[in-house]
């Protein structure tokens, strides 16, 4: 959804799609090709951007309005290969009894993630196994997998609808995951005609009821290419909790490669 | 019934004259009026909540409502699993229980499922943390295997007493709901999912046996028991009334336009309930019953006099008016003073007692309207014949005359043994045990005390008790100090007779502290150092699923954590107690900084009896001194009003007494039955006055021939309504609420005290001072009545 990491294509079948699109035309192609191509073509602006790196805050609030404020940086890289998907890196900053703690995520497309974490306290590494990513990220009404990259293959789409988001035309696009442990039966999102940018998604829960939504705001354009959400807003409809994102500018071009997403430089840095 | 008439009488007789020169206009009006108010029926619903029982300013709601908003809603379904032989370790129970949790994700509102197969089981494997369902694919799993998952589970503080029994012969499926609380059908619905998964696993898997318990069941059970009480009790007393009236009126036509008038009365009152927008509970859908047993008296009093009259050969037209003036005070007052005991529930902390007392208000307000108005219309109209010659109840009238011979004669000892008596009981009256056991609100055909019961004696105490342990800062909770205080709290808490199981974060921490050290028991401990458990924590949370997540438990500045004891069958006073010993522990041991208190439904209704006496406590004295006031003015006399209020708070301070004396034990329906059986009883004081009054000024009468017409007059009709309302409340205690069964049985008893009351002691008031007035105003009287007194 965000595009903190950068969103993963599948090139076969992103180029068969193209093509189906290509010669059929969009209009005659099913909803799920629709679907597809719409990810597709939201999942292929952000091409190319090899790392990132940004600081944000995230502000927790519960339903009787107390907040919460933990603040991290996050790096990502672009990973070539297709049949892994991206990694990162994300350093706690605050409250500061985390501080320095950190995590290195290395994404799967079916599988669980690759998870290590630091803890400086114990000056340790723990791997993580665990085959759960919709748990709340610290908290927070984040999952990891609402968080990290948005994988095109984790998902079948279907095309619902066009309609107004805001100022903008949107197309409406639900897409389920195919990740057995997903907390999630669908998600709705909207991708605007103009950038093809996701501006809302609404998860559904196991039982297809409306769970959370998310709302992006404040895109701003990188190197005359990369755009990126600065405000995103998760509200859980049922508990009555939301936390915001609020990123700062988003740096670009770090030089950043695998050996920065290494496990073994997880103790090395503060 | 000679002299002036009074601007009472005159009303009294020019409304009867109206009437029955109108009557078919009335007899339309009404049922129009009737078929408008009870067109709101439609809208009347059955509350589905517990915290229907507290008002938006009880303090006890206050707070849980704010510890609920810290954590999260607590509104759950326990389902307790029981195969009938061996252990849940065996293949097949675990995939029952297995199959279970996944299911119940998919019950309406579910937001979490707990149970010991999705339980988050952590352990290490090396520099591994491993965090995963505890029990997975149960269906192929070795013995052995699950002999391993068995032992984790009993091992597990989180786990044993809560979701497992000790013997692991039982389990318990815990699901969390979150209700938007805009439809009553979403307790229903999430109920009826429910109790149609326990029924699929317990065909699919025939030697298992689920029951269902938790805080929806008991929203549940609330609103069926109401609508049961409703379509038996009701139907119950209607029966109950028709055999009386046929059997005290000895006639048909009379029979039939009171059974009119308080069928009427009823649906007037629910309806107008209904266009109110009122929502039902088990205790105010009794009004209608309640309604239906005192909308009586009026036509009974009406009735009887009229056929006493016709039998004393006046025609019917005649009789009428005759009646409705001679009863028009009566009938008024006997109305006010009900309607104002029952309004008086307003005062009650409980809005179900504010609803029914509204409810029944309005239900008397018709019944006193078309009593006066339809009831001589439709006698009017419908035949109505006597036998005449043959004075019904003429022996009664002769036992009548011959008793208050008696009491006049022997009022001395009359009031001595009164005196006596009312001390006896009054003195008893501080032995009374206010207690309740919510559970137990319901009696046994009620399947969820069933349920519960069962949960309670295999599995795990239903009662919570909740604590937010506070540490006042955000992140405090990592602080080494405050997870010593939590756990030290935790431990004591244990240590409690009372408790059957303690959840708290306590208990995470050390578990994560041992896995982050390579599974070593000796590392079963806090952490010493605050960015340790911080660091702790995170890591765990990186790793739960979604709905297991620990959002429910921590707050979200991570200032405080939760508590949750749970409490075996316990009855209100002992949680008081139990919290009060928490509270003085956590005052000694545990320093500043570190603050939390008791909350919960458990706690709010331990509260519930002594907060209902306390707020009606006002309502109480304001009842009395209102039907004090309307007593003296409707007889013009401070003295006689005055008079008339000992014969009336004696029986209702005296069946506390007797209550006391014979069952000991009473809940929240205690506060309330002071004011309105107040209001109920004084009427028969009313009656009996009003026609001594009228005796005395009208006749010249003196006063044990004043008493003697009063008994004559009214005697039978006493008689007659006091069984019918001993009766009509007696007909409560069938409900399948407690509260209403105690308010039935206090009002009944309440009502049988006070007609000895009204016949013996009364009247011997009444002759208190006699000796001594008569030298003054009624000297000729004086050698007549020297042997009686």
């Amino acid at each position: 959804m965000n595009k903190c990491s950068r969103p993963r294509r599948n090139g076969v079948l992103w180029a068969a799609m193209l093509a189906v699109a290509t010669l059929a035309g969009a209009a005659d192609a099913s909803a799920e090709d629709k679907g597809f191509e719409i990810a597709a073509r939201s999942d292929r602006s952000d091409r190319g951007f090899g790392d990132s790196a940004v600081d944000l805050k995230m502000v927790l609030r519960n339903a009787a309005g107390q907040e919460a404020t933990r603040e991290l940086s996050l790096r990502t890289l672009e990973v070539p290969d297709e049949s892994v998907g991206d990694k990162s890196l994300i350093v706690f900053g605050t409250p500061r009894d985390i501080e320095g703690t950190a995590l290195l995520s290395h994404a799967k497309i079916l599988d669980p993630d690759d998870q290590w974490l630091y803890l400086p306290a114990l000056k340790r590494i723990k791997r993580i196994s665990s085959v759960n990513k919709s748990g709340p990220f610290v908290g927070s009404e984040f999952a990891f997998e609402d968080f990290t990259s948005l994988e095109l293959n984790k998902f079948e789409y279907e095309y619902l609808r066009g309609e107004a988001c805001g100022d903008l035309e949107c197309d409406v696009i639900e897409r389920r995951p195919r990740y057995e442990h997903s907390g999630y039966t669908k998600q709705i999102a909207w991708i605007d005609r103009e950038v093809h940018q996701i501006r809302k998604v609404e998860f559904y829960d196991r039982r297809g009821d409306l769970l959370k939504t998310l709302t992006l705001d404040d895109y701003r354009q990188y190197e005359g290419a990369y755009w990126r959400a600065h405000a995103l807003h998760m509200v859980n409809h049922q508990t009555g909790k939301s936390t915001d994102l609020i990123y700062s500018e988003f740096r670009f071009g770090l030089g950043l490669s695998e050996r920065d997403f290494d496990k073994g430089v997880l103790s090395r840095i503060h | 019934m000679q002299g002036t008439p009074s601007r009472s009488d005159r009303l009294a007789l020019g409304l009867a004259g109206w009437v029955t020169r109108h009557a078919w206009l009335v007899v339309g009006l009404t049922v129009l009026v009737v078929a408008a108010a009870g067109g709101g029926v439609r809208y009347l619903e059955f509350s589905n909540n517990y915290r229907t029982f507290f008002s938006p300013e009880n303090p006890e709601l206050i707070a849980f409502e704010k510890f609920q908003a810290t954590y999260t809603k607590n509104d759950n379904i326990l389902f307790v699993v029981q195969p009938r032989h061996g252990d849940v370790f065996t293949p097949r129970v675990a995939d029952a229980v297995e199959r279970l949790t996944a299911e119940a994700w998919k019950i309406p509102y579910a937001i979490r499922v707990d149970s010991v197969t999705n339980f988050q089981h952590s352990s290490a494997d090396g520099d591994d943390l491993t965090v995963q369902d505890l029990v997975r694919g149960a269906s192929t799993m070795s013995e052995s295997e699950l002999e391993e998952k068995r032992e984790v589970a009993l091992d597990e503080p989180l786990l044993r007493g809560s979701l497992v029994s000790p013997d692991a012969g039982t389990t318990g499926i815990n699901v969390t709901l979150q209700y938007p609380e805009q439809s009553l059908g979403e307790v229903p619905e999430a109920v009826a999912f429910a109790r149609g998964l326990a029924a699929k696993i317990e065909a699919d898997y025939e030697d298992v046996h689920v029951a269902m318990t938790g805080v929806s069941m008991l929203n549940n059970a609330f609103a069926e028991v109401g609508q049961r009480d409703a379509m038996t009790l009701m139907p119950l007393m209607f029966g109950v009334l028709v055999v009386f009236i046929v059997v005290v009126l000895r006639s048909f036509g009379g029979a039939a336009a009171t059974l009119a008038v308080i069928g009427m009365s009823a649906a007037t009152a629910l309806g107008l309930a209904g266009w109110a927008g009122m929502r039902l509970d088990p205790i105010s859908v009794m009004a209608p019953t309640i309604i239906l047993t005192l909308a009586i008296a009026d036509s009974v009093h009406l009735l009887l006099t009229t056929l006493a009259l016709m039998r004393q050969g006046r025609d019917r037209l005649s009789a009428l008016r005759e009646s409705l003036r001679v009863n028009f005070v009566a009938v008024w007052i006997t109305s006010i003073t009900t309607i104002v005991g029952f309004l008086s529930l307003n005062f009650s902390d409980a809005p179900p007692f504010r609803n029914l007392g509204n409810i029944t208000a309005i239900g008397i307000t018709a019944a006193l309207i078309y009593s006066i108005t339809f009831l001589p219309a439709a006698i009017r109209l419908i035949p109505l014949r006597v036998r005449p010659g043959a004075p019904a109840g003429g022996r009664d009238d002769a036992v009548m005359a011959r008793f208050a011979d008696w009491v006049t004669s022997h009022h001395r000892s009359v009031l001595f043994g009164s005196a006596v008596v009312s001390v006896l009981l009054l003195a008893a009256v501080p032995r009374i045990d206010l207690n309740d056991e919510w559970v137990k609100y319901f009696d046994s055909r009620v399947p969820f005390r069933v349920d519960a019961e069962f949960a309670m004696d295999n599995l795990t105490g239903i009662y919570l008790v909740e604590y937010s342990m506070d540490s006042g800062k955000a992140g405090g909770i990592n602080d080494p100090s405050y997870l010593e205080a939590l756990d030290r709290f935790t431990g004591w808490l244990r240590s409690q007779p009372e408790i059957r199981h303690v959840y708290s974060y306590a208990d995470v921490i050390k578990r994560l502290n041992r896995n982050m050290h390579g599974d070593e028991p000796a590392w079963y401990r806090l952490p010493a150092d605050r960015d340790l458990a911080a660091q702790y924590l995170l890591l765990y949370e990186l790793s739960l699923p979604y709905g297991l997540d620990l959002n429910d438990r921590i707050s979200v500045d991570k200032s405080s954590t939760r508590i949750t004891a749970s409490v075996g069958e316990i009855s209100t006073v002992a949680v008081r107690d139990l919290i009060d010993r928490a509270e003085r522990w956590l005052r000694q041991n545990v320093g500043t900084g570190v603050t939390g208190g008791a909350t919960g439904a458990t706690v709010m209704f331990s509260h519930i009896s002594q907060r209902n006496i306390d707020s009606m406590l006002t309502g109480n004295v304001l009842a009395l001194l209102l039907i004090a006031a309307i007593l003296m003015i409707a007889l013009r006399s401070v003295s006689f009003g005055g008079l008339s209020l000992i014969p009336n708070a004696l029986p209702v301070l005296a069946t506390f007494g007797v209550w006391a004396l014979s069952v000991g034990q009473v809940g929240m329906a205690a506060a309330t039955v002071t004011a309105t059986s107040l209001g109920i009883v004084v009427d028969d004081t009313v009656h009996f006055m009003t026609k001594y009054v009228r005796a005395r000024r009208e006749q010249g009468l003196d006063r044990p021939q004043a008493i003697r017409y009063a008994f004559m007059t009214v005697g039978r009709a006493i008689v007659g309504t006091t069984v019918i309302l001993a009766f009509g409340f007696g007909v409560l205690a069938l409900s399948t609420f407690r509260v209403n069964e105690q308010m039935g049985l206090l009002t009944a008893l309440t009502i049988l005290i006070a007609l000895p009351m009204d016949l013996l002691l009364l009247p011997s008031l009444l002759m208190i001072g006699h000796k001594a007035r008569v030298k003054k105003e009624e000297r000729n009287h004086e050698q007549v009545l020297a042997p009686a007194s």
